[in-house]
C-alpha cells in the first residue's frame, strides 16, 4: 500500500468515502450495518410485505362498501364488508339522536375547537376574547345538546350514543377531573394529617379497583347512597365515576411534579413571607403542572379510551352501537370490520392527543435547550 | 327474631315507599315519557331497525303502557339491559317497567323485591343444534359446548338438567342473544340453549334456517312477563291491566282497525263498552287513567293477537300455549267488570 | 375577640381547628350515606347479609383450577373466579414482559426499518382501547380457526381449533421423585457455585461462565435422572371424541384471546418504559464502559441494565397491576374471572349487589395495595443515596 503524502498548502476537500453518503450510504448505515442488522431488515421487509399485501386486499381492493346485508356483500366480493358501517354511519356518529336535530351536535362539536383553542395554544391571537367564550362554552354546549330551552326540543340522554357519547364522556371527564386531581395532589402533600389521610385513601381506593366495578356501582348502586327518590341520569353518574377515577391518577402525576420541585423554591418562598395559598398559586403549581403535563395528557388519553367500558353497563358508545348492529340478523358475523372501524376512530383521536402532548412538552421545555 | 325484623323492615319499607316516593304514574306523567327496559337485541321481541327505532313484541308492550298512561305510544325512552343487568337497572330506577322476556320465579318475585304482573308469553327452555351434528335428543349432548346467557334461569335449569342426566358439558357464558348468535354461527359452541321462542327468533335470522333444528326436549317452564318495582300497587295494577286489555281486545274481537268504531257505538257486549270507556268502569279513577286508556292502547299498538302476529309469526312461532284459553291456550284473563 | 384571632393566627392551633372541621364534615357525610342506604334498603325490603356466600351457586363454570360443580357454594365459585383472574394475569404478564422488552430494544436498535415498525406497532396498540383489543382477538380466534372436527393439528398431538388450543398433558408415574430430587440438588449446587465463583472473582479477578454452567447443570441433571428412572412421564394426547377434544391440556379461546389482548396491549406500554429506562442512563456511562474495554453484552448487563432497572421497575409493576385490573374486562367475552363469577352471575342470581361488589372491590384493592407496598419498599432500597 502506497502512502500518499501532501505538501503543505491548500487542497480542495476530498469527496467522502463511497458508501457513507447519499441514498446508498443511508441504506448501508441504517439497514445493513452488520449481519444481524441485515437479517432484521430482511425479516421486517418480509413481514411488511405480507401485512401490506393482506391489508390492502382485504381493506380496499376486495372490500364492499355498500350492500344490503352480509350475504349481499359476500356475493359481490370476499374482502371486508364495510356496508355494516356505511349503512349505519349516522348511528355510529350520533347514536339515536333525532336526525332532524343533529345539526346541534355538529355546531357543538365545531365550536368546541374554538373554545379549546385558547386553552391549548397559549399564543393564539385575541386569546383573551376567546377565553371568555371558553368559560361560557359549557353552558352553551349543555343547552344545545340537551335542549329544553330557547325553543329547542328536549332530547333524552338515552338517545345519546356513538362517537358523540364518547366525546361527551371524555371531555366532561377531562374537564372535571383536572381541578379535582390538583386538589387531591395538594391534599396528599398537605401538613394536615386528616386531609392527607383522606386524600391518600381516596386516591388509593380509586387506583386500586378496576374501573368496571366503579361503573357498575354507578349504574346500579349509586342510588342507594342518595336520599330515597333521588334519580339523576346514568350519564351524569358515569361522568362522576370517570371524574373520580381519572382525578386519582392525575393527582399522582401532579404529586410527582410537586415532589420534583427543588426544596430551595419553597425556602425562598418562605423567606419572602408567602402564605400557603400564595406559595401554591405562584410557586408550586406553575412548576409542578409544567413538569407533569405529559403525564396528565397520558391520563386523559387513558380516560378517553376507558369510555368504551360504558358498553358493559349498557350505554351505546361506538362499541355498543357496533354490537347492536352485529345483533341485526343482516350483519351477523362482521365483528372484525365493526371493531376495526371503532379502533381506527380511537387511534386517530388518541394519536392526535399524544402528538399535541409532545408538541407542548417541547414548547414548555425551555430550560434544557 | 331476624325474620321478624326483616318483616317489620319490609312493611315499613312498603309504607315508606308509598308515602315518600311520589307515585310512579306521577313521575311518568311529569316526565312525559315512560322509561322502559328492554332486551339489547332479540329479533321479534326487541331489536332496532336501521333507522334506530325499536320494534318487537316486548317493545309493543312498553308502547301499550305509554299509550294507556300518556295517551301516546311513542312517548317511550328505551333502556337496554342484558340478562344480568336488568334487575339492577329496574331497582336503580332506570325504568318504570322491565319488558324483557323475564321468567317469573319464586325468588325473583319474593327475594329480589319486584312485582311480576302477569305472563305475556308462555315459554320453555329448548336446545338448538346444527343438523349436521346428527344429534336427535338433548341426552345425546355429552361433552358438547353449550352457549348460554348468564344471569338467567336457563343457566340454572341447564346445570340441573345435565347434572340430573349425568351429562358433562362445557358452558360458554354470553351476555346477549347477539353474542350467542355470533358464537353459535362461528361454531364456538355446538348448542345454543335459551327459551324456545328465542331459539326460533335466532334460527330464523340465519341464512339457512333449515340447517338447524330445535331438539324435542323442553326442559323447563318459562312464564315470561313484564316486571315492575315492588311497592307501588297503583303502577303494578296499571301495567297488569294494560296487558289484560290487550288480551281482552283479542277475546272480544277489538282490533286497531275497528276500535274507534266500537268505542263510538253502544255494543251489545257490555264488557266492550266498559273496556272502551263507553260505560263507566268502577275504580278506573283509582288507577289514575282516563276512560279512553284501552282505546289508546288498542288503536296505537293493537291487541295481543295483532302484536303477536306482527312480530312473532315471521319467526314461525305458533300460538300454541300462547293462544287464548278458548283456542286451547293458557291465556285466561279476569273479566273487565 | 383577640383571643380567637390569636388562636387563628397561631399556625398550630389553626391546623387543629381546620382538621376538626374537616373531620366533622366527614362524619356528617358518612352518616348521611349510611342513613340513605338504610332508608333505601328499607324501602326496597333489602338487607345486608353475607349468608348467600354459603348457599349452592347452581351454575357451572367452564374453567376451574380447583374442583367445582354447581352444587358448590357462591364462595367457592368466587374463589374459582379469583384463580382464573390470577391465571390470565400470569400468562398475560409473561407475554407482555417478553414482547415489551423485545420491542423496547428494537425501538432503540440502529436498524431504521425495524425501529420504525416497532414504533408504529406501539402507537397503534396503545392508542386503541383494551376492550377493543379483547373483542378483536376473540372475534379472530373464533371466526378464523376451524371447527374441532377440522382442527389444525401440529404433529398429531397439538390441536388448534375455535374451541381453543389442546396440547398433550404430561402424566407422572412412579419414579418421578428421583427427577424432582435431582432438580432440587441442581438448584442448590448452582446457588453454591455462584457464590463460590463470586468470591473467587473478588479475590483473584478470574471470571467463570457461571450462567452457562448453572444453566446446563439445572437442565441436564434432572434429564439424566429422567432417563435413569426409566422415563416416568407419559403424555396424555388430546383426541377428538364426540363434540370436542378430550384429554390433554386445554386453553379456551376466551383465555387465549384475553392473554393475547392483555399481553400485546401492555407490551406497548412496557416497550416505552424499557426504552425510556435505557435512554435515561447517562451517555457517559456507556462511553466509559466501552472505553475500559467491556464487551457490548457486558456493557448492557453490568452497566446499563442495573441502572436502568431502577427506573424501569416501578412503572413496570404498575403496568402489571393495570394488566391485572384490565383482566376484569374478561366479562365482555365470557371468561369466568372474579368479576364474572362473584360480581356477575352470583350477584345476579342472588340480587346482592352491595355485598358482592364490596367483596370484589376489596380483593382487587388488597392485591394492588400489597403490591404498591412492596414497590415502596423496593424504591427505598434502590434509591440513590442523596448527597
Amino acid at each position: 500500500m502506497s502512502e500518499k503524502t501532501y505538501k503543505p498548502g491548500n487542497y480542495p476537500d476530498l469527496p467522502p468515502p463511497p458508501g457513507t453518503v447519499g441514498v446508498y450510504g443511508w441504506i448501508r448505515q441504517n439497514l445493513f450495518s452488520s449481519i444481524s442488522n441485515s437479517l432484521l431488515t430482511i425479516i421486517s421487509v418480509v413481514l411488511l410485505y405480507y401485512l401490506i399485501d393482506g391489508i390492502i386486499g382485504w381493506f380496499f381492493l376486495d372490500a364492499v362498501f355498500d350492500a344490503d346485508s352480509k350475504i349481499a356483500c359476500r356475493k359481490i366480493d370476499d374482502g371486508a364488508c364495510w356496508a355494516v358501517i356505511t349503512r349505519r354511519v349516522g348511528q355510529f356518529v350520533y347514536g339515536f339522536y333525532p336526525e332532524a336535530e343533529r345539526w346541534r351536535i355538529d355546531i357543538t362539536f365545531l365550536t368546541m375547537f374554538i373554545a379549546f383553542a385558547p386553552l391549548l395554544y397559549p399564543d393564539i391571537p385575541k386569546r383573551k376574547w376567546l377565553l371568555y367564550f371558553s368559560v361560557f362554552y359549557p353552558f352553551f354546549a349543555f343547552v344545545l345538546i340537551m335542549g329544553g330551552y330557547f325553543g329547542l326540543q328536549k332530547i333524552e340522554y338515552s338517545l345519546f350514543g356513538g362517537f358523540m357519547l364518547t366525546v361527551i364522556l371524555g371531555v366532561c371527564g377531562i374537564v372535571c377531573s383536572l381541578p379535582l386531581g390538583i386538589l387531591l395532589a395538594l391534599g396528599r402533600q398537605s401538613n394536615l394529617t386528616v386531609v392527607r389521610t383522606l386524600s391518600v385513601c381516596f386516591i388509593e381506593f380509586m387506583r386500586g379497583v378496576p374501573l368496571i366495578t366503579l361503573l357498575f356501582v354507578a349504574s346500579s348502586m349509586l342510588n342507594y347512597f342518595l336520599p330515597p327518590g333521588t334519580n339523576f341520569s346514568i350519564l351524569v353518574r358515569v361522568i362522576i365515576m370517570f371524574t373520580f377515577f381519572s382525578a386519582a391518577y392525575i393527582a399522582e402525576v401532579i404529586r410527582g411534579g410537586i415532589q420534583a420541585i427543588p426544596k430551595g423554591q419553597y425556602e425562598a418562598a418562605d423567606a419572602l413571607g408567602m402564605n400557603y395559598w400564595q406559595k401554591t398559586r405562584f410557586i408550586t403549581l406553575p412548576q409542578a403542572l409544567k413538569i407533569s403535563i405529559p403525564g396528565i395528557v397520558n391520563t386523559f388519553i387513558g380516560l378517553y379510551k376507558d369510555t368504551t367500558l360504558v358498553v358493559v353497563i349498557g350505554l351505546l358508545d361506538p362499541l355498543g352501537i357496533g354490537r347492536a348492529a352485529l345483533a341485526d340478523t343482516k350483519w351477523n358475523g362482521l365483528s372484525t370490520e365493526t371493531y376495526l372501524f371503532v379502533a381506527l376512530f380511537f387511534f386517530v383521536s388518541c394519536f392526535a392527543m399524544s402528538r399535541y402532548s409532545l408538541w407542548l412538552e417541547n414548547k414548555l421545555n425551555t430550560d434544557k435547550k | 327474631m331476624k325474620t321478624k325484623m326483616l318483616l317489620a323492615g319490609v312493611t315499613a319499607g312498603v309504607m315508606f315507599a308509598g308515602s315518600v316516593l311520589a307515585s310512579t304514574l306521577d313521575d311518568v306523567r311529569a316526565r312525559g315519557k315512560l322509561n322502559c327496559i328492554i332486551n339489547t337485541g332479540l329479533a321479534g321481541f326487541a331489536a332496532p331497525d336501521d333507522k334506530g327505532n325499536w320494534t318487537g313484541f316486548d317493545v309493543d308492550f312498553c308502547r301499550a303502557v305509554a299509550a294507556a298512561t300518556l295517551g301516546d305510544a311513542d312517548k317511550v325512552n328505551y333502556t337496554t339491559a342484558t340478562g344480568k343487568t336488568r334487575f339492577t337497572k329496574l331497582a336503580a330506577g332506570e325504568g318504570e317497567l322491565l319488558s324483557r322476556n323475564t321468567t317469573w320465579t319464586f325468588s325473583r318475585d319474593v327475594d329480589l323485591s319486584q312485582t311480576f304482573i302477569g305472563v305475556n308469553y308462555y315459554d320453555g327452555q329448548g336446545f338448538m343444534v346444527p343438523k349436521a351434528l346428527g344429534v336427535k335428543s338433548a341426552k345425546g349432548l355429552d361433552g358438547a359446548s353449550v352457549c348460554i346467557q348468564t344471569g338467567t334461569t336457563t343457566e340454572l335449569n341447564l346445570a340441573e338438567f345435565f347434572a340430573g342426566n349425568n351429562i358433562k358439558y362445557n358452558p360458554v357464558p354470553i351476555e346477549t342473544n347477539a353474542e350467542a348468535q355470533e358464537l353459535y354461527k362461528a361454531g364456538r359452541c355446538d348448542v345454543y340453549t335459551t327459551d324456545a321462542s328465542g331459539l326460533y327468533a335466532t334460527m330464523m335470522s340465519f341464512d339457512n334456517p333449515s340447517d338447524h333444528m330445535v331438539l324435542p326436549e323442553i326442559v323447563s317452564k318459562e312464564p315470561l312477563g313484564p316486571v315492575v318495582r315492588h311497592g307501588d300497587d297503583q303502577w303494578a295494577d296499571i301495567v297488569a291491566w294494560v296487558l289484560r286489555a290487550m288480551m281482552a281486545g283479542e277475546e272480544k274481537g277489538i282490533t286497531s282497525k275497528n276500535v274507534k268504531e266500537l268505542a263510538a257505538k253502544d255494543n251489545k257486549d257490555k264488557e266492550i263498552n266498559r273496556l272502551l270507556g263507553k260505560d263507566p268502569l268502577q275504580g278506573l279513577s283509582k288507577l289514575g287513567l282516563s276512560p279512553d286508556w284501552a282505546v289508546n292502547v288498542i288503536s296505537q299498538v293493537g291487541n295481543y293477537q295483532e302484536s303477536f302476529e306482527k312480530h312473532l309469526f315471521p319467526l314461525t312461532i305458533k300460538r300454541g300455549m300462547n293462544a287464548l284459553y278458548r283456542d286451547g291456550g293458557l291465556h285466561y284473563i279476569p273479566p273487565i267488570k | 375577640m383577640t383571643f380567637f384571632s390569636n388562636i387563628w393566627r397561631n399556625e398550630k392551633s389553626r391546623e387543629i381547628i381546620v382538621q376538626i372541621i374537616v373531620l366533622f364534615f366527614l362524619g356528617w357525610f358518612i352518616s348521611w350515606l349510611v342513613m340513605n342506604v338504610n332508608a333505601n334498603f328499607e324501602a326496597l325490603g333489602k338487607d345486608i347479609s353475607f349468608e348467600f356466600l354459603f348457599i349452592p351457586a347452581g351454575y357451572d363454570i367452564n374453567q376451574y383450577l380447583i374442583d367445582y360443580n354447581n352444587r358448590d357454594s357462591h364462595l367457592r365459585a368466587g374463589i374459582v373466579g379469583l384463580l382464573n383472574t390470577g391465571l390470565v394475569a400470569f400468562f398475560g404478564i409473561i407475554l407482555a414482559t417478553v414482547l415489551g422488552i423485545a420491542l423496547g430494544i428494537i425501538r432503540l436498535s440502529k436498524n431504521w426499518l425495524a425501529s420504525k415498525i416497532a414504533y408504529w406497532y406501539v402507537e397503534f396498540t396503545r392508542n386503541v382501547p383494551i376492550l377493543l383489543h379483547i373483542l378483536l382477538w376473540h372475534g379472530i380466534i373464533i371466526n378464523t380457526l376451524p371447527h374441532p372436527r377440522k382442527a389444525i393439528s401440529l404433529a398429531e398431538v397439538t390441536f388448534l381449533s375455535n374451541r381453543g388450543f389442546y396440547i398433550p398433558k404430561p402424566l407422572t408415574e412412579t419414579g418421578i421423585e428421583l427427577v424432582y430430587l435431582f432438580f432440587v440438588i441442581a438448584i442448590i449446587f448452582s446457588i453454591l457455585f455462584a457464590k463460590y465463583c463470586k468470591r473467587k472473582q473478588d479475590l483473584t479477578g478470574i471470571q467463570y461462565p457461571v450462567f452457562w454452567i448453572n444453566f446446563s447443570v439445572i437442565c441436564f441433571l434432572p434429564l439424566i435422572a429422567f432417563f435413569i428412572s426409566g422415563m416416568p412421564v407419559s403424555l396424555e394426547i388430546p383426541a377428538l371424541k364426540g363434540f370436542n377434544f378430550r384429554g390433554g391440556m386445554h386453553m379456551s379461546p376466551e383465555l387465549a384471546a384475553l392473554t393475547f389482548a392483555l399481553g400485546i396491549y401492555t407490551a406497548a406500554f412496557i416497550a416505552e418504559i424499557v426504552r425510556a429506562g435505557i435512554l435515561a442512563i447517562d451517555k457517559g456511562q456507556r462511553e466509559a464502559a466501552e472505553s475500559i474495554g467491556l464487551k457490548p453484552s457486558k456493557v448492557m448487563n453490568l452497566v446499563i441494565l442495573p441502572q436502568a432497572r431502577r427506573v424501569i421497575i416501578p412503572p413496570l409493576t404498575s403496568q402489571y397491576l393495570n394488566l391485572t385490573k384490565n383482566s376484569s374486562l374478561a366479562i365482555a367475552i365470557g371468561y369466568m374471572d372474579l368479576v364474572a363469577t362473584l360480581g356477575g352471575i352470583s350477584l345476579n342470581q342472588t340480587g346482592r349487589e352491595m355485598e358482592t361488589m364490596l367483596i370484589v372491590m376489596l380483593i382487587y384493592l388488597s392485591v394492588s395495595l400489597s403490591i404498591s407496598a412492596l414497590m415502596n419498599w423496593y424504591n427505598s432500597k434502590v434509591k440513590l443515596v442523596g448527597r
